[in-house]
């Protein structure tokens, strides 16, 4: 299984909950497969789907999910003890892990190789951390989503990519789109 | 009332209920105000473009935001400020201390310095800086203007404004 292979599995997990995801493929490929009002996609600025996602779930009670990439952790590795000393039990950081750069060619990354940014998360603070098959992401996610704990997922798939359109929709359509959802 | 419980004043009364901060000598005073007030949400982040996400989702999540921050930063956060708050249109007071300005101590500072307005006028960030301790009356207004716009304001805070080191 590839990142495309889990987001089809989640899709039906994830569809009534706020989602922020990373950007690139990520956000094209869950666009493509389920677009939802309840989706923030990330056009540009590598990395900070977690720290988006944990403001906002900071900042109001429903439950987020941030849809990461080993490789925008890697960028944003100071967002791991944010994370960790300011719990948000609404706060579910899913890091598909296929330990490339997909976006960018499949360039590998660190992830993908000696550092295990499970073992990062644990030592950064994180209580609750579960690596899973990819094929298990969409139990662990489930069972995250019901236990109300902040958890990091770090799920392990195959690299590799689909054909995907970008996205063309205007940021400021997505953003408007997202805030009245989550104030819904 | 310090400076700082003035400053941490006008963002309570402008609603501003969560505070990312990265520390800083000369902010240190508006840092522990921030911490110490219960209507405040504190979150210190590592890095300043993390910030600015957490400040992206608080704000989309329904509190206010502001990043207080050195000028250093903007050579940090040009992506973030572009392709995030200017892109998705957001607003974002960055409260900036405006180190290597006059009485600096440190020469390298002077290097960020001289760049700072520079690359907030390129970046079409509305720019203000506080000299003396009189220029913080327009704090409140410069608060509700960033609400009204949706936009990065930026906030410099030199060290003649904090009395010198």
């Amino acid at each position: 299984m590839n990142r495309s292979d889990i987001l089809r599995d989640i899709a039906p997990v994830i569809r009534d909950h706020l989602v922020v995801c990373n950007i690139g493929l990520p956000s094209q490929e869950l666009h493509m497969i389920d677009d939802q009002p309840t989706n923030f996609y990330m056009l540009g600025t590598m990395g900070l789907a977690s720290s988006i996602g944990l403001g906002l779930a900071l900042a109001q009670d429903k439950q987020v999910i941030a849809i990461d990439g080993d490789g925008s952790v890697l960028t944003n590795l100071g967002t791991l003890p944010t994370i960790a000393n300011n719990v948000a039990d609404n706060f579910i950081l899913l890091i598909i892990d296929n330990g490339s750069y997909g976006s960018t060619g499949d360039q590998p990354t660190y992830a993908g190789k000696k550092t295990s940014l499970a073992a990062v998360a644990r030592a950064c603070g994180c209580d609750t951390v579960i690596e899973v098959a990819a094929e298990d992401t969409a139990q662990a996610l489930t069972d995250a989503l019901a236990s109300r704990r902040m958890t990091v997922i770090v799920a392990k798939c195959a690299s590799g990519n689909i054909k995907v359109p970008v996205i063309t929709k205007d940021p400021v359509v997505i953003r408007d789109r997202f805030m009245t959802a989550i104030r819904s | 009332m310090t400076i700082s419980e003035q400053i941490v004043g006008d963002l309570v009364a402008n609603d501003i209920a969560f505070v990312t901060t990265v520390p800083c000598k000369q902010l240190g005073g508006v840092i522990e105000a921030v911490e110490a007030h219960p209507d405040i949400m504190h979150v210190p982040a590592n890095k300043e473009d993390e910030g600015m996400g957490l400040c992206a989702g608080a704000w989309m999540g329904g509190k206010r935001p502001m990043i207080i921050m050195q000028n250093t930063a903007i050579g940090v956060t040009i992506n973030t400020l572009v392709t995030l708050t200017q892109f998705y249109r957001m607003p974002l007071p960055m409260l900036i201390s405006y180190r290597g300005e006059l009485k600096e101590p440190v020469a390298c500072q002077a290097e960020m310095a001289v760049h700072t307005k520079a690359l907030l006028a390129q970046l079409n960030i509305p720019t203000y800086h506080f000299h003396k301790t009189s220029d913080a009356d327009e704090l409140d207004a410069i608060l509700k203007y960033t609400f009204m716009c949706n936009k990065p304001v930026a906030i410099l805070t030199d060290a003649t404004f904090w009395g010198g080191y």
